[in-house]
């Protein structure tokens, strides 16, 4: 196996990678206080890890910074554009793509067209061209295609491209959404608990991928996950919030020793 | 027939085409031959039944765009024909404007006012946006009837109908379409094939995959950068034009257009003919069409020879058969529906596959 499987591909220019700050932003559903003042640093080209309890507010993070959620204070900066003021169809053309808790396949379209939906940002071609499915507008199916050829050939899901996605297995729909997010050609890429609900063999699979793609095609990575073992083994940074709150920002070890987390994660002795 | 096994490919061109098999291509052969013996073989009725088909078919694959591959419920159908149908009448009546320009224009018009009645999508989804396109309907029908410069009048009594002068071309009377039904088929079946290529196309390309991956999961698609907001519009225009190049044809085929031809019920025997013949596809949309048009005059034929020639059964029968139309209807679509809910097109391709896989099972 050549490490050209793993690399970007090479006509495509990489996104410029800029800072994620999120800026003291507070997001409430009437009198549920979803976050509180959380402020966020994640570096450019890093695996930053958001964990904590159930409802902490994870999700709800990353439906801020990709817009599906409004805080009602705070800037999310990306680079010098704030998020917050941002439509989240944009988000894909500023480089960012995500996956999600629970899976958000287009169920009906096959694998090969999942991954292409994924290239559409960067597709330009008018109605007329569409319509005509000849030239220039074929040319551009087709490049598009070698792009999302790379990608299926990274996650090694060259025998169900052509199958339906709603009929494939858990572990394969969660890889094909990785997939689909790939195919944006991120420099931020937001993964919401990929490896929820598989053992211990496809855990060490998707930890794999994602220390591919940090590695060789250098995306920022912004991951929700509760196996603390991976967590801690392939993350940079780990944040935990609980309740809404950030209560410890740093290095994996300085984490798990923290006691504000402890007294979070396993509750306090009477 | 059976399909062809064992393809292999060399570029993503020929992986990406729409009929890789020699057999698929003699298939496609065999159906244009068919659409252009048509003319030559059948009787001046049933040629107006084709001709009716058609028509329904194109209208099935705009509103397939809609309903089947978008997923915006649409109750609207019936407005979008008339608009169409309308726009061109209109034209031909008070312009003078030769029918292929009437039939254009009428086209563009649709797909505008179609992106109109299609803003409420931008709010509303399933069940309500059906509701307002349902309100779009009413509407329609309500200009339709109560607008005075598209009434009217039919031996000397003001009536709601609109007539259509049904224009000579190139100042050639021959080349009228509402009293020739072979030249108004050639034009009819040659749109109804550009149609079908055209959205075959569509569904290939980026812009399709946006429409097919917001009726699948609206809020990954936005996420992953395609604006909801233009491409529902977008959606909406690119169905109202197809529907009204169909509403157009409408009005083209006869002397005389009124409300009644675009009313509710039409825009719920559309929607039957998607589910019947299969939602998102355009194969689907041309079977599905073709059942429901020809379904009244099986039942009719079959009808007359079970009763008797004198004129006490003849009025019964006649009295009967619609009912008797409805029923069916309502038994075909459920059954569809518990059946095989991807409709015809899919009981087709299991046939296929049967063949292509015959004599193993898989």
């Amino acid at each position: 196996m050549t490490l050209s499987r793993f690399a970007r591909p090479y006509e495509v220019n990489s996104p410029p990678r800029r800072r994620l700050v999120v800026d003291h932003i507070s997001l409430s559903f009437g009198g549920v206080k979803a976050l509180t003042d959380v402020s966020l640093q994640v570096e450019p080209g890093k695996i930053f890890a958001i964990i904590g309890p159930n409802g902490a507010g994870k999700t709800s993070m990353l439906n801020c910074i990709c817009g599906l959620y409004r805080p009602q204070h705070g800037h999310i900066w990306y680079g010098d554009t704030d998020l917050v003021k941002t439509a989240p169809h944009r988000l894909a053309h500023l480089g960012i793509a995500r996956s999600f808790q629970n899976i958000e396949l287009f169920n009906h379209m096959t694998v090969l067209d999942n991954l292409m939906l994924g290239r559409h940002v960067h597709m330009k071609k008018n109605l007329l061209t569409a319509l005509l499915y000849w030239g220039s507008g074929q040319a551009e199916e087709i490049r598009h295609r070698e792009f999302v050829e790379h990608v299926i050939d990274l996650l090694q899901i060259q025998g169900i491209r052509k199958q339906q996605v709603g009929a494939l297995a858990y572990g394969l729909q969660k890889r094909v959404e990785l997939g689909r997010a790939l195919a944006v050609n991120p420099g931020l890429l937001l993964l919401d608990e990929p490896m929820a609900g598989m053992n211990v063999e496809e855990k060490e699979d998707v930890a794999r991928y994602v220390l591919d793609i940090n590695e060789e095609w250098g995306i920022t990575i912004i991951l929700i996950e509760h196996d603390m073992g991976v967590v801690m083994d392939i993350s940079d940074t780990v944040a935990v919030l609980d309740f809404g709150r950030c209560i410890a920002v740093g290095a994996p070890d300085q984490v798990r020793s923290d006691p504000a987390v402890i007294k979070a994660y396993l509750g306090e002795q009477e | 027939m059976a399909t062809q096994s064992g393809i292999y490919h060399q570029t993503y061109a020929s992986d990406m085409q729409l009929r890789p098999t020699t057999m698929q291509r003699v298939r496609l052969v065999l159906v244009a031959a068919l659409l252009v013996i048509i003319p030559f073989v059948v009787d001046s009725s049933t040629q107006r039944l084709v001709n009716t088909v058609v028509i329904a078919a194109i209208g099935a694959i705009g509103l397939n765009v809609l309903v089947g591959y978008t997923g915006q419920i649409s109750l609207g159908q019936g407005a979008f024909l008339a608009i169409g149908a309308y726009s061109c009448g209109l034209l031909q009546a008070y312009l003078n404007v030769p029918w292929p320009i009437a039939l254009l224009a009428a086209a563009f018009i649709s797909a505008l006012l179609g992106g109109l009645i299609g803003l409420p999508s931008l709010r509303l989804k399933g069940l309500y946006l059906a509701v307002a396109t349902l309100a779009a309907q009413q509407i329609v029908d309500w200009v339709i009837i109560n607008w005075d410069p598209i009434d009217g009048e039919i031996n000397g009594r003001a009536t709601d109908a609109l007539r259509i002068p049904g224009n000579a071309l190139f100042g050639n009377a021959d080349l009228r379409l509402n009293n020739n039904d072979t030249l108004f088929y050639i034009v009819a079946a040659a749109i109804l094939v550009v149609v079908a290529i055209a959205t075959t196309n569509l569904f290939r390309t980026h812009i399709g995959r946006a429409f097919v991956a917001i009726r699948d999961q609206d809020i990954a698609a936005e996420v992953m950068g395609v604006n909801l907001h233009r491409y529902k519009v977008l959606a909406f225009m690119v169905s109202s034009f197809i529907v009204g190049i169909a509403g157009a044809l409408l009005a083209l085929q006869s002397t005389a257009i009124s409300f009644e031809r675009f009313s509710l019920s039409v825009s719920i025997e559309y929607l039957a003919m998607i589910i019947i013949g299969g939602l998102g596809t355009v194969s689907g949309s041309i079977y599905g069409a073709t059942f429901i048009v020809v379904l009244p005059e099986v039942l009719r034929s079959i009808g007359r020879m079970l009763t008797g020639t004198d004129a006490a059964s003849l009025s019964e029968f006649n009295r009967v058969l619609p009912f008797v139309q409805e029923g069916v209807f309502g038994v075909v679509i459920v059954a569809t529906l518990i059946i095989e809910p991807e409709g015809i097109q899919r009981i087709w391709r299991n046939i296929k596959d049967y063949f292509r896989l015959w004599p193993f099972s898989y």
